[in-house]
């Protein structure tokens, strides 16, 4: 089933065309990693998904909802994951996922057993009671992730996921992710990082420029580009 | 070297919306400047009042002298309803009875009572100021009156000599007669609530204010915003949440800040002294209830505002810079409903005062007590307008691009700093 369908997606700010024309679909179980440059229209792209910014024109449906018509059904579904994201410093991560997952849910059992999920995906033990205010940047991102993820939103748009976070952190956080799939769920990620994009993504696009200038499988890529790795494909692609 | 950071500094602290604030401050005063300056042009000028002597005796004739070279007098007959009706027709201050035994209450050693009808536009500390004018033309009266009694060298009562006069005075505001009242008597009563729900409007409005465009700034600052956005809850129960929950708290600051604020002004109220339930003054449930709507409403026009205002913030330093315009009016507000009556105020101030939305249950309290309910009910209907529109926006900004990217840039160069 298809999980997410963008097509011709036109994204302008004033004169300025930040998403030129892009199409493409993410399958039910599939990770699929947008992958490109600084500017190059991946975070606009994955606002634009999320509801966050107006299309221009052009349509996504996320399971067949519209993003531009069906917005409050779409954002029931899916779990964004900013770049740079934040959380409330006045509370403990406790309260912080108690406070998201009361918007998904009011039935007291799923509210807890939701809870439970994001304590247990954040793995922060008891500093989970602490007041994020006190957080590392580790922390506060794998506080976040659990925030995105322990809801199990049917399409997860994860911006630069690993980011800021140390060797084993990352590992840890592209565990979780991996994981998510396979209960049927859908992925759809941003990063810079082509070698972790490379290790996590069934299929790629290379955007470039606010256009995609390649999708498919990393062993497709890196074979009809003969490259021994993504950021070779890549550098070959933007030549 | 030192300029390098001194440039860097400079334009840091000397942005164009402080320079703006600045000058807005300076027009709030510039506006009050001039009101006051009117004041004092009232006090250069000679009363004007209207006549009835009664008494032919020679202190009822030297009384009239006295008040026609002193007075701008309007008229001079012996019909108080016409006399009232003329005083009022050309916004004269008092219709001065001189009753027909005037003379020979003094011959018989006795005080001449003047009845004094004074006629005011409103309750507002700088409205007592045209009677004040008044007094003085009857301490004219006084001493010429006791001249006489010494040159005549009549046998009466020393104290009689010295203070021959008393007054019956009644005041007449806007349609309402306060018997045995003066207009500074009349002006205490109201000088509570003059004072009082003022600043206690202005203090909210600042504190809670404050608070919501501060919170739109740190959803900003702290990046929850985008997360906020993308949770399946309706952007337009975002916005309420936010408003109400600071106006429900700013309803609870007033009500601590009011306890002591009660017991503070206590100590310089003068409206003991008044039987307010004489006067017809106190205020019955249905009163309360409509200055409970007042605040509320007034409160949720005001915070929708902050919350519009809110929108535009990058952070939390931004937020600030951007509640100045509204301290500026809610400043304003309370100083000129503290010190005038809506209905004494010019024209352009009085627009201006009606279009900002906390100004109402400034003047709402007054204007209860009054039993006039045309300017509390218009303000009820106008701040629920003025909310409304206000969270429309908001709602449309909420919707729009320019919460997360802000304002578009013709530059290119610019706009591609947004995509990334």
């Amino acid at each position: 089933m298809i999980a997410l369908e963008v097509s011709n997606l036109v994204k302008k700010y004033g004169d300025f065309e930040a998403i030129k024309n892009i199409s493409f679909e993410v399958h039910e179980g599939e990770i699929f990693g947008l992958i490109g440059p600084n500017g190059a229209g991946k975070t606009t792209t994955l606002r634009t998904i999320s509801t966050l910014i107006q299309i221009t024109s052009g349509y996504i449906k996320v399971y067949g909802y519209d993003v531009k018509k069906e917005g409050s059904q779409v954002r029931k579904i899916i779990s964004y994951l900013p770049e740079d994201a934040g959380a409330y410093r006045n509370l403990t991560g406790k309260e912080y996922l108690e406070f998201v997952a009361k918007f998904f849910t009011k039935d007291k059992d799923s509210l807890k057993k939701m809870i439970d999920k994001g304590i247990e995906i954040s793995n922060l033990n008891d500093r989970i009671n602490a007041k994020i205010d006190t957080y590392s940047k580790g922390m506060m991102r794998k506080l976040l992730i659990a925030r995105a993820m322990m809801t199990e939103p049917k399409l997860a748009i994860l911006d630069e996921p690993s980011s800021g976070l140390d060797v084993i952190n990352a590992r840890e956080v592209r565990k979780i992710i991996k994981e998510s799939v396979n209960n049927g769920k859908a992925v759809l990620l941003s990063s810079h990082n082509m070698l972790e994009v490379e290790y996590m993504c069934d299929r790629i696009a290379l955007i470039n420029a606010g256009k995609i200038v390649e999708v498919g499988t990393p062993k497709e890529l890196k074979e009809k580009y003969q490259a021994q790795n993504i950021e070779d494909v890549f550098i070959e692609v933007i030549k | 070297m030192f300029f390098n950071m001194f440039k860097k500094e400079l334009k840091e602290v000397l942005t164009i919306g402080s320079i703006i604030s600045i000058a807005a401050m300076s027009f709030v005063f510039a506006m009050i400047g001039q009101s006051v300056g009117n004041i004092e042009e009232k006090l250069e000028v000679k009363p004007v009042i209207g006549l009835i002597n009664n008494d032919n005796g020679i202190f009822g004739i030297i009384s009239t002298q006295i008040l026609q070279e002193t007075s701008d007098i309007i008229y001079n007959g012996s019909d108080k309803s016409a006399g009232l009706q003329e005083v009022i027709a050309k916004e004269g201050i008092a219709l001065i009875e001189i009753p027909s035994d005037f003379s020979d209450s003094i011959y018989n050693n006795k005080q001449g009572k003047l009845n004094i009808n004074w006629v005011v536009q409103g309750v507002g500390p700088f409205d007592g100021i045209s009677s004040d004018v008044l007094d003085y033309v009857l301490n004219a009266v006084e001493k010429e009156i006791s001249k006489i009694i010494i040159t005549q060298e009549l046998d009466l009562d020393p104290n009689l000599i010295l203070n021959p006069l008393t007054t019956s005075q009644t005041t007449f505001l806007k349609e309402k007669e306060f018997r045995g009242l003066s207009p500074n008597e009349l002006i205490n009563t109201f000088s509570t609530q003059s004072y009082l729900i003022p600043t206690l409007i202005m203090m909210i409005i600042m504190m809670s204010g404050s608070s919501i465009i501060s919170s739109m700034g740190l959803e900003k600052e702290n990046k929850t915003l985008e997360t906020l956005l993308t949770l399946p809850a309706k952007r337009n129960y975002i916005i309420l949440s936010k408003i109400i929950a600071s106006t429900i708290s700013g309803l609870i600051l007033a009500a601590i800040y009011m306890v002591g604020m009660t017991y503070y002004m206590k100590s310089f109220s003068f409206s003991g002294l008044v039987d307010l339930q004489a006067y017809n003054l106190t205020l019955s449930i249905y009163d309360y209830t409509l200055m409970g709507l007042s605040v509320f409403m007034s409160l949720l026009a005001g915070l929708s505002l902050c919350l519009a205002l809110g929108s535009f913030a990058k952070d939390y330093k931004s937020a600030q810079s951007l509640l100045f315009p509204v301290t500026v009016l809610a400043i304003f507000s309370m100083l000129m409903t503290m010190f005038m009556d809506f209905s004494t105020m010019p024209t352009f101030i009085k627009i201006f005062i009606f279009i900002i939305p906390f100004s109402h249950p400034m003047m709402a309290m007054k204007s209860l007590m009054l039993k006039e309910y045309a300017l509390v009910l218009s303000g009820i209907i106008y701040s629920s307008i003025f909310a409304a529109i206000m969270i429309i926006i908001t709602i449309l900004i909420f919707n729009s691009d320019r919460l997360l990217v802000g304002k578009f840039q013709k530059n290119k160069k610019r706009t591609k700093n947004l995509v990334s």
